[in-house]
């Protein structure tokens, strides 16, 4: 870690912290932008209780003042105000409740995503040209061509409506199991393209060559030479995968009725609970960022030839 | 004349002018190829990149014409004829199947047109419908496309030439949108500005079109134009440094000689390709928006929203979920596949 590498981190921080200011900021003013504002729709209620409602939740300040409400509220309290839609809750907790299962879904996902399709990589790449490393790459550009909603919804019919293996609900028992497989499929088929092509690249080589000259076995070179270097690409891979997940979440959590995060956002814009929709972009798009951040880090650390911009 | 070998005179007759037919014998008659004129024939002889082009093409065509001379409509509902009560034998018809009305003049020697995929709840075709979905899918796709091009042809360029200051500024800019995750800004956007939208469109031919549809455009136009013109300007800048620019200027070419004739031919594959790729990303994100309900306004229907409203009745009717997957997939899969066969037919440069 010398100075430069500490420069373009904190560099990092502070476009990160930028980027979620503005994302709180984008997500505020277009709330409130809607016309009408949060009640709209609703059944006609009285001024009085129109007014009543609207000092309640804040909603007869200026809007610069609520915003600066808002802000001060979410960097101090983790406090994203109350849901109109489900009384009583406050969003945070509504967000963290189906943060426990979103979570579970998400990282085993990209767990299975990463063993998987690290060693269909190495194979297809070791095997180059060969029926097996042909046989991957078509199921793999097929499984990157296909959107998790059209994969989910194919997996839902085959696995549990005509061969009944996993209940179609995600609250039952073993109903994770499908939304996992929908969630880590495109991943796995990504990371596997990935593997392969560095793969294909480190072993062309010169010290891949000059070990080989040296008498280092086979099996050696593979596991000692080889696959550490080329998984330095598949590091990269990780901020996206993880905004892959998130939003193939919503999705999933849709399709399989999976009490989640993605589930509580999409229901929230439907029914249009603005606090809910606000809190959960913000904390989503906020994970999505830090994780960005983690793994552009993680890249620059692992790798010292790479420059820094 | 007989002629001793080991004579050294020479052989006058060998140092004859040329006829005009020896001449012509001797010259290459080839035509001089082009640069597009070698990628065609690149692209053409990868058998996958023509295989998708082919298939892109009959899509596109069948989304054009088809609707012209279908006797349905996408949002006809054929179990009502107006005066009378809805007959209900219209709705969730079976693949070839007709209605009571049509079943009694088949019997009286009528030909009536099948209902090829049969039709959904409300009694609508859905082959129509698919072919429908189709439509908006690829325009959504070519249009949020154009706008992407546009908009960063038009900021990547002037970041790229007019450099200092405004480059840095916009850069910045680019950094920070670049930096957002772009799906969940997608889906707010998409679903805050339908409303707004809706009342400004109202009463206006845009009104057609649909207020999410426009709100997409809208998002894509804010979103999207980023890695467009980072593209640009990065083709801009390389470019402007080269040595054969450089000559080009030394032996006293002017500004727009150098754009015209260096600048925009070695940009344009690249430009091309990226927005080729564009296009299979857009119609992923509308049809991933219209299957969470922030797509298409209904009756329109897109193939994400078919996808999403073949849900309900999946296990009675699965081939009504199963045939816009397919389609959607088809057309995501070969729409990539023919970029990547464009890359390596117009990009030179690219060695893999």
């Amino acid at each position: 870690m010398n100075t430069k590498t500490l420069l373009y981190i904190g560099k990092r921080i502070l476009l990160m912290i930028l980027t979620v200011w503005i994302v709180i900021t984008v997500t505020f003013f277009v709330t409130r932008a809607v016309p009408g504002g949060p009640f709209m729709g609703e059944k006609a209620i009285s001024p009085a209780a129109q007014a009543a409602l609207e000092a309640k939740y804040g909603l007869d300040k200026p809007v610069f003042e609520q915003y600066i409400t808002y802000l001060t509220d979410i960097v101090t309290k983790f406090d994203f105000g109350p849901s109109l839609k489900q009384r009583g809750r406050m969003v945070i907790d509504i967000i963290m409740d189906g943060m426990e299962t979103s979570a579970v879904l998400g990282v085993t996902a990209a767990f299975i995503a990463l063993g998987i399709g690290v060693v269909l990589g190495a194979v297809a790449a070791l095997r180059r040209n060969k029926l097996i490393d042909r046989i991957i790459m078509v199921i793999t550009t097929a499984f990157v061509s296909m959107p998790s909603f059209i994969m989910g919804s194919l997996l839902l019919l085959t696995f549990s409506l005509w061969l009944g293996w996993f209940p179609a609900n995600g609250n039952a028992e073993g109903g994770l199991v499908l939304p996992i497989v929908t969630l880590a499929l495109y991943p796995t088929a990504y990371i596997t393209r990935l593997t392969r092509s560095s793969m294909l690249d480190v072993l062309g080589q010169d010290y891949i060559r000059t070990a080989r000259a040296k008498g280092v076995s086979g099996t050696k070179i593979i596991f000692g030479h080889a696959l550490k270097n080329s998984l330095i690409p598949v590091i990269t891979y990780f901020g996206p995968m993880l905004a892959y997940i998130v939003t193939g979440s919503l999705v999933v959590e849709k399709i399989f009725a999976v009490p989640g995060v993605g589930r509580d956002f999409v229901n929230s814009i439907t029914s249009r609970d603005y606090p809910l929709i606000m809190g959960t972009t913000i904390v989503l798009a906020a994970l999505i960022v830090i994780m960005n951040l983690v793994g552009d880090i993680l890249y620059k650390v692992v790798d010292p030839r790479i420059n820094l911009e | 004349m007989k002629k001793n070998p080991f004579n050294m005179h020479v052989n006058l007759d060998a140092f004859i002018p040329a006829t005009a037919e020896d001449k012509e014998y001797i010259v290459q008659m080839r035509e001089s190829s082009t640069f597009f004129r070698d990628g065609v024939k690149r692209l053409l002889k990868n058998k996958v990149a023509t295989v998708s082009l082919i298939v892109v093409v009959l899509i596109t065509l069948s989304a054009i014409f088809v609707p012209m001379f279908w006797p349905y409509a996408y949002d006809q509902q054929l179990g009502i004829t107006p005066g009378k009560p809805v007959d209900p034998s219209y709705a969730n018809l079976s693949p070839f199947e007709f209605g009571s009305t049509e079943e009694a003049r088949i019997e009286a020697g009528e030909k009536i047109f099948p209902h090829i995929f049969g039709t959904d709840s409300a009694g609508r075709d859905y082959f129509i419908r698919v072919i429908y979905g189709a439509r908006i899918s690829l325009t959504v796709g070519f249009f949020a496309s154009i706008i992407v091009l546009i908009i960063g042809l038009l900021i990547g360029s002037i970041s790229g030439y007019v450099g200092g200051k405004v480059d840095m500024f916009i850069m910045r800019i680019v950094d920070i949108i670049y930096s957002l995750p772009d799906m969940l800004m997608v889906i707010l956007l998409a679903a805050m500005l339908g409303d707004p939208i809706e009342k400004l469109v109202a009463g206006t031919t845009l009104e057609k079109i649909g207020s999410n549809i426009i709100s997409l455009f809208v998002v894509f136009a804010l979103l999207y134009w980023v890695s467009m013109s980072r593209l640009i300007r990065g083709q801009i800048l390389s470019l402007r440094e080269q040595e054969y620019v450089l000559a080009s200027k030394a032996t006293g070419a002017k500004g727009s000689w150098v754009i015209r004739k260096h600048l925009i031919p070695n940009c344009i594959s690249v430009v091309i390709i990226s927005t080729a790729l564009q296009i299979p990303s857009a119609i992923f994100t509308e049809s991933y928006l219209s299957f969470l309900g922030l797509g298409v306004n209904a009756p329109m229907p897109s193939l994400g929203s078919l996808a999403s409203d073949a849900l309900n009745g999946m296990s009675s009717y699965p081939y009504r979920l199963v045939i816009p997957a397919i389609v959607i997939s088809l057309i995501v899969l070969s729409l990539n596949l023919f970029g990547d066969g464009l890359r390596d037919a117009f990009d030179p440069k690219l060695n893999n």
